[in-house]
């Protein structure tokens, strides 16, 4: 499968060079390459990372900011001070100098069993960083791994719509839908994105609905 | 600053969804001035939620902003009193909205009456088992209303939301393809029930195999084109999906924007301000009859709008803190008992199963408004509780519901979080897997309650609506007996795997679990132990009257919109007989 060239994957608006670095391999852990196709890294996450770092989320503009602030208990939720782009730059930081005063390279240069070894003691909030928890990156980074591969293409990520081709999920619904409900009959079809009828690339009928190409699969269920 | 007194009204009502609409409209038809007052923005049903854009999971769930601005006005959490409240500081469990049409303007469209039961539980309760057998803590309680008496306010809140099934009870007769469990109703549905999915045929077979009645679950997305009682046309729903949390491009969900606006907005008595915030009811100086609101204006501006009746028909935790920044009622206090404003809050109990297949496909993209196939034996009080130990239950059914990429993905138990065996699960059991949903009740207690927090204020400089709720024992051993019955209905699927969820021992706010808060002034017969009467007017101040899920005393099984809406109808009724003689109604 080849990926074809998405001129908002070429820019970056929040972050910094060794912070791109870092999440192109961390996230290529969390959702890797493989024959069922492309990982997070090539599906465009960390475009999407720094989208959604950049947008009104990313400093926590309809999130409750005022203190004082308590560490509180796992029941009581997001308690950091820290906004999303404080807690990317800061961990991200500390995770690089964590891994130079260990093994003399950033996150990026070292081995891949290594960084995977290193990601598994994120989540399990086994590396001690001076200013957050390890672990809370970890579900941070994880939440947006998964949101970037799996949103609509428009946010950056889910290039070619690779996480919904893995899925088998049409995207923006056709209006045949509506005959289909009762169906039995597995429905496949090419997804088709926001971004697509946004940019021309996908017709819509008159109620706005887009015609669906359907995919014809062999006798095995195999596309 | 300078207060803007304006001319007085008949009739202000502080929020425009499903109860401020419909009452509103109920008052403002029989000829009253009413001014309605939004904290939200207006929307334009026809520009603002277009196709294609829309169908975008990630800007309607994760980003949205129809739900409520945390940073002007949130709440403060915590599960018991010995532990400090910190602030929701982002939406997790519940998402209360914020524009004109209210949180109901993204609400799924599950439009379920409750049962007569529910209406008298703890007199059933009572009857049945004994006093003994209610939880000591627990503040179990009648609404003050029977079935005979609402029924009909049903059948108009359905009229108006256009609500689509088939009836498995007219009049005492039990009718095929129904529900037989519910309560009586008066006549058939408005509008068709919903046609029945691939996992919805599984489902029936699997539980009628166990002895079980299954019935389509009742839906406010249309189930055809339909003029409801406003005579404002809806389109039949296109089963594309994208329902809950978001507002529905095809305009076949009913909601205020699509029910009962359209209608409203042409009376030239009827006057909606969006991006106003309502700071208080204020009183006279007998502090026993309401002279109107005072509110923040959209330039910033303090006004007072003076009016004969006042309205709180706001989500349940602004009813009841409006109460508690106004000083009306008496605040509870946990610790003596005493006091109602803030009293017997409570939340949604629930969980799933969910029964992966390795041999069959689905098409789980297709669906939404609530095409749901259910049953309703561990509903209400059918099956002996005596035996069983607890009081309560849950309606179960299997729902398609349009599962979105990000969110609508389930994994087989023992799966990786992340990872390679990860990726090999989602794919393959995105389409190869379907959930039997339990969306069950939960009782009042003495320790879960509302009031105002002492340390965090909201942009006014108002101290915030401060929670303390967590689950309770009869709760989870509710849950241990639903869990158990789903698992045998997911057996009988014969699926190759099984996996499920539930909310654990301790109340997180994280997490969507369901919008389904209720409680803090509730309506009864007894002033000691409810803010309202049975009409949902204030106790204390005649000409107030307190309407939404605030009014629940405790949190019955099925979804609250439907009961919301039908207090609405109720309470519309009797302020027009309030009118005629102002004084209190009981």
């Amino acid at each position: 499968m080849t990926l074809s060239d998405n001129p908002i994957g070429a820019s970056y608006i929040y972050l910094l060079e060794p912070e791109i670095r870092f999440l192109e391999a961390a996230v290529e852990h969390l959702i890797p390459t493989d024959e069922l196709g492309p990982g997070a890294r090539d599906a465009g996450v960390v475009v999407y990372i720094d989208r959604t770092l950049a947008s009104t989320w990313g400093v926590h503009g309809r999130q409750y900011r005022g203190g004082p602030w308590l560490a509180g208990t796992p029941q009581q939720g997001y308690q950091s001070r820290f906004t999303p782009q404080e807690v990317y730059r800061i961990a991200i930081r500390e995770i690089n100098q964590h891994c130079k005063a260990g093994f003399d390279r950033p996150f990026a240069q070292l081995a891949g069993d290594r960084q995977l070894h290193l990601i598994e003691q994120l989540e399990k909030d086994e590396i001690a960083m001076p200013s957050l928890s390890s672990k809370f990156f970890f579900d941070l980074l994880w939440r947006n791994t998964e949101e970037g591969y799996f949103a609509d293409p428009l946010y950056g990520g889910n290039r070619d719509k690779v996480g919904w081709k893995l899925l088998g999920f049409p995207g923006v619904p056709s209006g045949q839908y509506r005959h289909l409900v009762t169906s039995h009959e597995p429905y496949f079809a090419e997804p088709v994105s926001v971004l697509d009828i946004q940019t021309g690339k996908v017709a819509v009928d008159a109620e706005g609905f887009p015609k669906h190409v359907i995919i014809k699969r062999n006798g095995n269920g195999e596309r | 600053m300078s207060v803007t007194k304006l001319k007085s009204v008949d009739v202000v009502v502080v929020g425009s969804g499903v109860v401020g609409s419909i009452m509103s409209m109920e008052l403002a038809s029989a000829g009253m001035s009413v001014v309605c007052l939004e904290r939200g923005k207006q929307f334009d049903i026809n520009t603002d939620f277009q196709k294609p854009n829309v169908y975008d999971e990630l800007k309607f769930d994760r980003h949205s902003d129809i739900f409520q601005n945390l940073a002007r006005d949130t709440i403060t959490f915590r599960n018991n009193d010995s532990q400090t409240a910190l602030p929701m500081r982002e939406m997790g469990a519940f998402k209360p909205g914020e524009m004109v049409g209210g949180t109901a303007a993204h609400w799924g469209g599950n439009a379920r009456r409750f049962l007569p039961h529910d209406f008298e539980m703890r007199s059933r309760i009572a009857e049945r088992y004994g006093q003994s057998f209610i939880p000591g803590d627990c503040n179990l309680q009648d609404w003050g209303v029977t079935w005979d008496e609402i029924e009909p306010y049903y059948d108009q809140f359905e009229e108006i939301f256009g609500v689509g099934g088939k009836a498995g009870n007219l009049d005492g007769e039990i009718q095929a393809g129904g529900n037989p469990h519910e309560g009586p109703r008066s006549r058939e549905y408005p509008n068709p029930p919903t046609r029945r999915t691939h996992e919805g045929a599984l489902f029936a077979e699997a539980v009628s195999s166990l002895g079980y009645v299954p019935f389509q679950g009742p839906t406010a997305a249309m189930t055809q084109d339909y003029r409801n009682l406003y005579r404002v046309q809806m389109l039949e729903c296109a089963r594309g999906g994208f329902c809950s949390s978001h507002v529905c491009a095809q305009g076949a969900k009913a909601n205020p924007l699509t029910s009962v606006l359209p209608a409203l907005t042409r009376l030239p008595n009827f006057e909606l301000r969006p991006l106003c915030n309502v700071l208080r009811v204020n009183t006279d100086s007998t502090g026993m009859k309401a002279t109107g609101v005072t509110y923040i204006d959209a330039r910033g501006n303090e006004v007072e709008q003076p009016a004969d009746i006042v309205i709180l028909g706001a989500y349940c935790f602004s009813n009841t803190r409006l109460l508690l920044l106004s000083g009306i009622g008496t605040p509870y206090d946990p610790l003596t008992g005493k006091g109602v404003v803030g009293r017997n809050y409570s939340y949604q109990q629930g969980g799933s199963v969910h029964v992966f297949f390795d041999d069959r496909e689905f098409n789980p993209f297709i669906g939404g408004g609530q095409v749901n196939t259910s049953i309703d034996e561990f509903n209400g009080d059918l099956i002996d509780r005596g035996p069983l130990g607890f009081i309560g239950g849950a309606y179960v059914n299997t729902s398609t519901s349009g599962a979105t990429p990000i969110k609508g993905k389930r994994v087989p138990p023992g799966t990786p979080r992340w990872g390679g065996e990860w990726k090999k699960a989602v794919a393959q059991y995105y389409r190869r897997n379907m959930t039997i949903s339990i969306h069950a009740s939960c009782l009042s207690y003495q320790h879960n309650y509302l009031d105002l927090d002492p340390t965090y204020k909201d942009a006014y400089g108002l101290p915030l609506l401060r929670m303390t709720f967590d689950w309770n024992d009869n709760e989870l051993r509710m849950m241990k007996y639903l869990n158990e019955r789903c698992i045998e209905i997911g057996r009988a699927l014969n699926g190759s795997r099984l996996g499920g969820t539930n909310k654990g021992t301790h109340f997180g706010i994280t997490g969507y679990q369901s919008t389904h808060n209720v409680g803090g002034a509730v309506m009864g017969t007894d002033p000691s132990t409810s803010a309202v009467n049975k009409y949902l007017q204030s106790w204390d101040v005649s000409n107030l009257f307190v309407v939404g899920g605030s009014a629940f005393p405790q949190n019955p099984a099925n979804g609250p919109t439907e009961t919301i809406g039908m207090l609405a109808c109720w309470a519309a009724d009797a302020i027009k007989d309030y009118v005629r003689n102002p004084v209190s109604l009981v």
